[in-house]
């Protein structure tokens, strides 16, 4: 643990590879409160992304408010939710997930995290065991200017599967902050992570997620990635490893960028095991801002497949969708593809709903609506439910 | 029903429909014939009100008002319809929710899709991945949610299998309320009470075994050249070709 905190002091200064720079020292860092009291919370901020603050139909629940844990729980054997600094103390073993899946000196962003004393959750499903409920964590801000900085670990042992909600949020009066998530998962043999993930953030709010994914043998990782509001500026670029052969990764992202919105955002898996597959769509829709949608796959191993896809439409004069996919093939036998649009809504499909009795504004949300309607195979009915209300929800900013 | 005053219609700056005057009588079908690229689909989007078919010259009247310039949707509001030849597919919008949506959410999709055998196909994105028969089903189903006054059919049996072609005929005269069957009321009362118009775009003629036409037109570069028994048309445009109808024009 000494090295790593020294490789992070060294890396302090390190400017991420990608994304403006962040001036660190303009945010406000706080001492942890005392745990526990959902009070100084608002239930609907809650509910806009995804979580239920009565945890009910939730196998389990987290929610950290700044830098305090507001709430965890679990209601199933074999599942663990806990704060990561809880779970550090419990297990000696965690320290063998630190930084495994990514590394500590990254970025400024990684170090400046693993500096800091240990937030965020942790959660683990026992081999063979499957969460019933979906598991809900929620990283919220509430102090104006704060700096959120987060450590994760997700596991899942052999043959354990499990669903998992975040909804990252602030609270309504909050309009800047800063918010750094590293987030590790680990897909044990045949075991399944479905994570699907809602951002909700404010005008002024900067965002950092760090993730690295690393799935074992017949392993399968599910990231959805919802982002429908204003935030100032996200960039994010997870990374998955298959290291197993016939190991699965799928990134979906729905994104949408309102008039001073920056999003860079996108994933790079690294297909290593024989017969791995992945996919990486992304479907962007600007109203002003800018998107930059990345997606690149390594093929390193025979009988990969990988397909890339990037749809964006932008629906005002002024926007901005830069798709940059990029394919890397390591060896003959492999199968790779990828595709990608940008444009706005062909009047073609507008006039064909008007000729359908739909006014031109009408006809435009319906294709608007089916463009992010992405189908996901293997998306659990209520985790699809959220992604859906969370569009429905933003339908009234976007016409 | 359907009056059509002298129009003229551009397309990209040419002039492709020239002086067309016609009219559609409250329960009649009238066929369009015509060799491929004589403006016929052209007649059909103007009177639907498609952009980029600009009237230049002459008038279009609906139901006693004029159309001209009223936007497409105003017009399918007032009860016109159109099938397409080829329609644009519409990604993750479902067959059942545009269906539904032409239905103003009033009949079920699944009732009518049935009608159809054409209920496996609900949860599709519209259009996508249909073959040309298919297609067809399709356009005629959103027509039966719709249920329109005024029909616009652009060549609805091309690409329906032989099995099929007696389906989609059939759905056709429901649409056109010309089924032969036995009412309540004679026959000839049925018909002075019918309303529902329509225009079909033929040019095999096989949906005039299931529909009864009323009034055959040919289009001849941009020009209406006949206006007379459909039955007559095809029969002579199948022996002579269209060059009676040339013939006939000048």
């Amino acid at each position: 643990m000494h090295d790593l905190k020294e490789r992070a002091q060294k890396a302090l200064k390190k400017k991420a590879a990608i994304g403006r720079d962040i001036d660190l020292s303009k945010y406000k860092l706080e001492t942890p409160g005392e745990r526990g009291g959902l009070g100084q919370i608002c239930e609907t901020d809650l509910l806009s992304a995804g979580i239920i603050p009565s945890g009910k139909g939730r196998s389990g629940s987290y929610i950290q408010e700044d830098h305090t844990v507001a709430h965890c729980n679990i209601t199933q054997d074999g599942v663990e939710v806990a704060a990561i600094e809880d779970a550090l103390a419990r297990y000696d073993w965690l320290k063998d997930y630190w930084w495994k899946a990514l590394e500590v000196d990254t970025d400024k962003y990684t170090a400046f995290t693993e500096l800091q004393p240990p937030q965020g959750y942790f959660m683990r499903v026992e081999t063979g065991k499957k969460t019933h409920f979906p598991l809900q964590a929620c990283l919220y801000m509430e102090e104006e200017g704060v700096l959120q900085a987060v450590h994760n670990i997700v596991i899942a042992e052999e043959g354990a599967e499990m669903n998992i909600i975040t909804g990252c949020t602030t609270a309504s009066s909050l309009q800047s902050g800063l918010h750094l998530g590293v987030s590790e998962f680990y897909v044990k043999k045949g075991a399944k992570i479905t994570f699907t993930m809602i951002h909700n953030w404010k005008e002024d709010v900067i965002v950092r997620p760090r993730t690295g994914v690393i799935v074992e043998e017949g392993g399968i990782f599910i990231s959805n990635y919802v982002s429908l509001k204003q935030v100032k500026d996200l960039q994010t670029f997870p990374t998955a490893y298959l290291n197993g052969d016939n190991a699965i990764a799928r990134f979906s992202s729905i994104l949408v960028a309102p008039e001073g919105s920056h999003l860079d955002t996108g994933a790079r898996v690294y297909l290593k095991g024989r017969g791995s597959r992945s996919e990486i769509i992304s479907r962007t829709i600007s109203s002003g801002g800018t998107i930059i949608a990345r997606g690149h796959l390594i093929g390193d191993a025979e009988d990969i497949k990988a397909h890339l896809e990037c749809q964006g439409l932008i629906l005002t004069e002024r926007g901005i969708i830069h798709a940059i996919p990029e394919l890397e093939g390591r060896l003959s036998g492999v199968d790779m593809s990828h595709e990608a649009a940008v444009g706005k809504i062909a009047q073609e499909e507008i006039e064909y709903l008007m000729a359908r009795g739909l006014s031109e504004e009408e006809a435009t949300a319906t294709i608007v609506r089916g463009f992010l309607n992405v189908e996901i195979e293997g998306l659990p009915a209520e985790l699809k439910r959220e992604i859906d209300r969370a569009i429905a929800e933003s339908e009234k900013d976007l016409f | 029903m359907l009056i059509l005053d002298g129009v003229s219609v551009e397309v990209s700056g040419r002039e492709i429909l020239h002086d067309i005057s016609m009219e559609v009588k409250p329960g009649e079908t009238h066929v369009l014939f015509g060799p491929n690229g004589t403006g016929k689909t052209t007649l059909l989007m103007t009177i639907m009100g498609f952009s980029g078919y600009n009237v230049t010259k002459g008038k279009i009247f609906y139901k006693g008002e004029e159309i001209t310039n009223l936007p497409l949707y105003e017009r399918a509001r007032m009860g016109i319809g159109m099938s397409f030849q080829r329609p644009p597919t519409i990604r993750g919008l479902k067959t059942r929710q545009l269906v539904a949506l032409c239905a103003k959410m009033k009949r079920d999709p699944e009732e009518l899709a049935k009608r159809l055998n054409f209920t496996g196909f609900l949860d599709r994105d519209v259009n996508s991945n249909l073959s040309g028969g298919e297609i067809k089903k399709s356009e005629l189903l959103q027509l039966m949610a719709q249920n329109p006054d005024l029909v616009l059919l652009d060549e609805p049996e091309s690409g329906v299998d032989l099995e099929n072609i007696a389906l989609v005929g059939e759905v056709i005269a429901e649409l056109l309320d010309k089924t032969i069957k036995h009412f309540d009321e004679p026959m000839i009362e049925h018909r002075k009470k019918r309303k529902k118009s329509g225009i079909i775009i033929t040019h095999t003629g096989f949906i005039m075994r299931y529909v009864k036409a009323d009034v055959g037109h040919v289009i001849l570069n941009g020009r209406l050249s006949c206006a007379s028994n459909p039955e007559e048309i095809f029969a002579c445009v199948g022996k002579f070709g269209y060059e009676e109808c040339v013939r006939c024009m000048i």
